[in-house]
């Protein structure tokens, strides 16, 4: 992302909109900057900002008016006065920072859409995560402080030591160039990103060894680490997973649901798309 | 991706609270579709499911493809910084509906969350419908509309290096938006600015909310942390 001098007009309006705080107002020049190395590219600040057109020029001169007579202008906090922030063409590698960080494009390099898969939300037609096994989404960088591919790479490098099975259809697996161990296309290491999700499976009785890995794991980590844990229910609606976490002394307040009332309603789906063990690579809420 | 899964409240406090409040003012339900599977008809069924929620009052709902009922405007006119349309737009987020998406509607109250479960299982919509919200009230739900529950998620909550997240009340804020595009930096600026009586909570809220693209940040429940984190009374 970029931000045109000729047009930056040094409001401070963008500066507290940027999650990363990659924004600052650089006394040398007067006009707000980036720090490249900081943006993810997650389009915060250029699609999230209303915009008005106002010509730079007049509202420099208002504003250094208002400015030597200290008063104090109050304005729409979310506005760019001048439209002064320009999206850049990005090339290999940094694309991946904008694929992993802005929640509206398709994964650009890997073809996939979303930081993640549909993980259970879809269960009920999908049939993902089946009987007896747990769904892990393990999101490195949430909420708001991002993390490098470094990073995440040492808790996937950890993880395939522990012979888990990784979301092949996951953005962050189609990036590793040897899932069995967990590694990482090497040229996308240093690049940052808002936040990117690991997603594996085990089995039920396997929760609490991996949970404990994963406590261990995020303790060295550079940055946080949130993580949520999936099942099936059994034919009452009850799920085994509360139990095991409860022993394991971790909340169990908020989740998700799925309600069940999903079905195959396509008279004739897609053979590639089979309920069972078929997916969808959109995420979602 | 989990973006209602993490919302923080006094559960996930670093520090375990001894009686955190429950939360009583934020249920999340949604809809999708499986590619090929069940996507035929789809716009109509998404908007099926947005128009029954419209009939229990909710504070916000979204297209994650394009947003909820507050968004950013590419033409604002100067005088926005005296007079800006505030008023909520659910036709927009309806009627922009375009293929495959992911549709969110967020209930104040259990009790409209309840009744809109109920309509959209009498619909019969065939997609995918999930509750994000404390697994207690979602079970509840379950019963009280006879529904038998396939699958569930747990939100285990924040580790790692927790000295780079902000304070609770921030957190509470900028984590209604999980994809995270609603800053804490930001979150922060409008807390200082409702102390400072230069905006409302519910303006501070909504300005939030125009940056959470899928519609899921809770208007009211911002309104009302803010309300609390500057001791004002309603």
């Amino acid at each position: 992302m970029n931000i045109d001098p000729h047009k930056c007009v040094a409001c401070g309006n963008c500066l507290p909109i940027c999650p990363m705080g990659a924004i600052h107002v650089d006394p040398a020049s007067s006009r707000a900057t980036i720090d490249e190395d900081e943006c993810v590219e997650c389009f915060a600040c250029f699609r999230g900002m209303s915009k008005e057109h106002l010509n730079p020029v007049m509202v420099r001169t208002i504003r250094a008016i208002a400015k030597f007579f200290r008063f104090r202008f109050d304005p729409e906090p979310d506005i760019c006065p001048t439209d002064a922030i320009v999206p850049q063409e990005l090339a290999w590698p940094r694309i991946v920072r904008r694929a992993f960080s802005d929640p509206q494009v398709p994964h650009e390099s890997t073809g996939i859409h979303g930081r993640g898969t549909a993980e259970v939300k879809t269960n009920d037609v999908t049939n993902r995560v089946k009987n007896g096994e747990a769904g892990f989404v393990i999101e490195f960088g949430r909420p708001g402080v991002g993390a490098r591919f470094r990073d995440i790479q040492q808790v996937t490098q950890a993880l395939a030591e522990l012979k888990v099975e990784f979301e092949k259809n996951n953005p962050v697996a189609s990036l590793m160039s040897d899932s069995s161990r967990g590694l990482i296309r090497e040229d996308i290491l240093n690049e940052k990103i808002l936040s990117a999700i690991v997603e594996i499976k085990a089995r039920l009785e396997e929760v609490p060894g991996v949970l404990r890995k994963l406590r261990e794991l995020s303790q060295e980590s550079e940055t946080v680490v949130s993580v949520g844990v999936s099942t099936r229910c059994d034919a009452d609606g009850h799920d085994p997973l509360r139990e095991i976490l409860k022993r394991e002394g971790y909340p169990t307040y908020r989740g998700k649901t799925n309600l069940g009332l999903g079905r195959v309603t396509r008279i004739s789906p897609h053979p590639s798309l089979s309920p069972v063990g078929g997916e969808d690579k959109r995420e979602g809420a | 991706m989990t973006n209602t899964l993490h919302r923080y409240s006094e559960h996930y406090a670093f520090e375990r609270a001894r009686n955190p409040k429950p939360v009583q003012d934020d249920y999340i339900v949604f809809a999708m579709a499986s590619r090929g599977l069940n996507d035929d008809n789809l716009i109509e069924k998404y908007r099926t499911f947005l128009r029954l929620a419209l009939k229990y009052n909710p504070v916000n709902i979204g297209d994650a493809t394009k947003g909820g009922i507050f968004r950013p405007r590419q033409d604002m006119n100067p005088a926005a910084h005296w007079r800006r349309d505030q008023r909520p737009d659910p036709e927009q987020v309806i009627a922009g509906i375009e293929g495959h998406t992911t549709v969110a509607a967020v209930f104040g109250s259990y009790e409209a969350m309840m009744r809109f479960v109920e309509d959209v299982k009498a619909a019969d919509l065939g997609i995918s419908i999930n509750i994000s919200a404390p697994m207690d009230s979602a079970r509840r739900c379950c019963q009280d509309t006879g529904i038998v529950p396939h699958s569930v998620e747990y939100s285990l909550g924040f580790r790692g290096s927790l000295d780079k997240l902000p304070e609770a009340t921030i957190l509470e804020l900028s984590t209604m938006c999980g994809h995270g595009m609603v800053s804490a930096n930001f979150a922060k600026k409008m807390v200082e600015w409702v102390k400072e009586n230069r905006r409302s909570p519910d303006e501070a809220a909504r300005y939030m909310a125009r940056f959470c693209i899928c519609g899921v940040f809770n208007i009211s429940r911002a309104g009302r942390i803010i309300r609390d984190a500057c001791h004002l009374k309603l």
